[in-house]
């Protein structure tokens, strides 16, 4: 975990421009995550730890080093961490056989495939942008796999995550070149992406092949494949956004795409390769989620998992406004959700309420986030309270 | 809510447009129209059975249940904001009125409208007072119909009858000079939503605060009650699609409204109005939907090709006309 993707600063200003173009007028919260990163700063301290809320002051070296501060701007970043460990907390208490290997092993199953979709969806949101299609390429992938299993479990699986990278690609380039909004164009592929895979997949078809059984439901000293991947995900997703140029790009970009622009990012690119990883990502769980189930069902596989992708997002912290990307708040955000359905149901409290009790939760959690940063619309400048 | 990737552009330039950003403009408003003219003509000729007055009609029919509902989405979307919640409200406006039928007819219509209305009314106070995404906002409105409604159906299992008697199912069912009311309802609604939007100063506000919402904050425009009345006009709307569909079918169905947000945003964006707000107009939503139902008729007709098609087209359709249209809009700005 060397710096030395560091060193490729970023690319001179592109000509035409006046150098030094010190945007100021930046989301903070870019700052927060993006230490002192003006054009031409020498090389900044290491990316990652600015966990703080010390906004920095343009063109300084380095950011303070904050010492965290119980105070209601902790629990609003951390909000999310404190909300699970209660929960967690009431469930060892109040329920029976809570703490047990198969509730943990169970848990972590269900909410594999949703966390994958929403560590994507997490890199879309970071670029100010959404994407709606992750469950119609869910459904296009599982729908896949049943059609090519004659070649080979890799090779079905292969065709079915190359499937959701062109989805992907097609979205980020409407959006990124032709300038479409994500939501219309995500919108689009999702209702498109629906049909073709019900077109191809017909009926629900069960899928025995034993390479992909074994995906489903088999484990690797004790931890099943499907939560490996997922934490092999996790780990990957934190380390592009923390550790790499590209999630040093992509933030920008989020953040303000003019400046980004401005500045000689390849904003085009950026954007695009997001969105071809949200649509790889939703495609690798629409393939778990079919091994887990040996049948792909392509009227109702990823049904209504966008919202769920953004719900854990957002709750995790993340911004609609982009700028920011929270990959462990993403993964608290995403067990905070799979916890609370689990909990209503150890108590046999029926699915109404649970529903009830979630659209609450989102509110409220929402509107503990923006306690600081009141942004009415997202994708519109110049909303933002000044901290 | 929209997240645009694309920098927002600077209005067109203030001064007389040029001739060709005229077309452009004209374009971008009626493309719709002119794909809904070519694609009706052609089907006209190509099969004999879709330009008979019957199946017109039935189109008119089956397309005003989402015609209300992408009428509410309109004024929302024109705020620049954004209602995912009518999918659902439509649902439990549905179940409610075929519940409170046993109650008389003047239940059946009022209740639903409480309590969409009243849905609208905390969704609009929560992101214009709250200052909350209302794309997150209403995605909880979504979620809390969604579970009011499994909770009076008793988690899906019951389904409200309207009892045959009752006056109430001739709001659906009945027609005038030969033609079903609820296509009359669904032209007063726009009429009157034409009106409203395009001739009165509360449109006037509407489309302000969707063009530049700190301008029309700056100006002193009711910023927060204009965008309340939005929602609530959302809520209302889709809470009167929800009650027309339990006068059609006699019944509370549950499981209805499912992804009709997404059809209704379709729709919208396809008459032209910008997602951003601040542009667009009601009869291009009209327009919007009637290709939609158009194209699902089409699908049927064929025969060969199964429902599946139709999901494919329309989002292709989409994504080809918004795309046509960021294109239209840069030549706008040239």
């Amino acid at each position: 975990m060397t710096d030395s993707t560091q060193a490729g600063r970023r690319p001179s200003a592109a000509p035409g421009h006046a150098g030094g173009q010190r945007s100021t007028g930046g989301d903070p919260a870019v700052t927060a995550e993006v230490p002192g990163d003006a054009p031409g700063d020498p090389a900044s301290g290491s990316a990652g730890d600015a966990r703080g809320g010390s906004t920095v002051v343009d063109g300084a070296p380095r950011p303070r080093r904050p010492r965290p501060r119980l105070d209601a701007d902790w629990v609003r970043r951390n909000g999310v961490f404190v909300a699970l460990a209660l929960l967690i907390l009431v469930n060892v208490v109040i329920t029976p056989n809570f703490v047990s290997e198969g509730t943990l092993r169970l848990q972590l199953i269900q909410v594999a495939p949703v966390l994958i979709v929403a560590l994507g969806m997490a890199l879309v949101i970071g670029t100010q942008g959404i994407d709606l299609s992750v469950g119609a390429v869910m459904a296009l992938a599982a729908a896949l796999i049943p059609l090519y299993i004659g070649y080979g479990a890799a090779i079905a699986i292969l065709i079915a995550v190359l499937a959701g990278c062109v989805s992907g690609a097609l979205a980020g380039s409407l959006i990124a070149r032709i300038g479409v909004q994500p939501i219309v164009a995500t919108l689009g592929l999702m209702v498109a992406g629906r049909g073709v895979a019900n077109l191809i997949g017909g009926e629900i078809k069960s899928i025995r092949e034993p390479g992909i059984v074994l995906l489903g439901s088999g484990s690797l000293l004790g931890i099943p494949y499907v939560v490996l991947i997922a934490a092999a995900v996790s780990v990957v997703v934190w380390f592009a956004v923390r550790r790499t140029l590209y999630g040093r790009r992509l933030v920008a970009v989020g953040g303000n795409q003019r400046a980004a622009e401005l500045a000689g990012l390849p904003v085009k690119r950026v954007l695009i390769t997001t969105y071809v990883v949200c649509g790889l990502l939703a495609a690798l769980a629409g393939v778990l989620l079919a091994a887990r189930s040996q049948a792909s069902d392509p009227t109702r596989l990823g049904l209504l998992v966008e919202l769920s992708a953004i719900t854990a997002v957002v709750i995790g912290g993340t911004p609609l406004s982009g700028g920011q990307v929270r990959v462990a708040g993403t993964i608290a955000g995403a067990l905070l959700m799979q916890l609370i359905t689990a909990t209503l149901i150890f108590h046999n409290i029926p699915d109404s309420t649970a529903q009830v009790v979630q659209a609450v939760i989102v509110i409220a959690a929402v509107y503990v986030q923006l306690g600081r940063r009141r942004s009415g619309r997202p994708g519109r400048s110049g909303r933002k309270a000044s901290p | 809510m929209t997240s645009s990737a694309a920098p927002t552009s600077p209005r067109a330039n203030q001064g007389v447009p040029s001739t060709r950003a005229r077309l452009a403009r004209l374009a971008q408003r009626q493309g719709a129209l002119v794909i809904l003219v070519v694609a009706v003509l052609a089907a006209t000729l190509a099969f004999d059975s879709f330009g008979t007055p019957g199946n017109l009609t039935n189109i008119g029919l089956q397309a005003s249940f989402l015609a209300v509902v992408a009428l509410g989405m309109t004024f929302v979307i024109m705020t620049g904001g954004i209602d995912l919640s009518v999918g659902s409200v439509f649902a439990l406006g549905g179940v409610l009125a075929a519940w409170a039928a046993q109650y008389g007819t003047w239940a059946a219509l009022l209740v639903p409208l409480l309590v969409c209305g009243a849905i609208g009314l905390v969704q609009g106070l929560i992101i214009a007072r709250g200052g909350l995404p209302p794309f997150i906002v209403t995605l909880a409105g979504l979620l809390f119909a969604r579970g009011v409604l499994l909770l009076i159906s008793d988690e899906g299992a019951t389904t409200y009858k309207v009892p045959a008697e009752s006056a109430f199912r001739a709001l659906a069912q009945g027609s005038l000079f030969g033609i079903g009311l609820p296509i009359w309802l669904m032209i007063v609604a726009f009429a009157v939503g034409g009106i409203v939007l395009h001739r009165t100063s509360y449109g006037a506000t509407v489309l302000a605060i969707g063009g530049q919402e700190d301008a029309a904050d700056l100006m002193g425009l009711p910023v927060a009650r204009t965008k309340v009345i939005a929602y609530v006009t959302s809520g209302l709307l889709a809470g009167f699609g929800g009650t027309l569909m339990a006068s059609y079918t006699s019944s509370g169905v549950t499981v209805l409204g499912v992804g009709m947000e997404l059809e209704a945003i379709a729709a919208v964006v396809l008459g032209g109005t910008l997602l951003t707000g601040g542009a667009g107009t009601v009869l291009g939503t009209l327009v919007g939907v009637l290709l939609l139902q158009v194209i699902m008729n089409v699908i049927n007709q064929v025969g060969s090709l199964n429902s599946n098609w139709q999901a494919v087209v329309s989002g292709t359709i989409l994504l080809i006309v918004v795309t046509v249209q960021q294109w239209l809009a840069k030549v706008q700005r040239r």
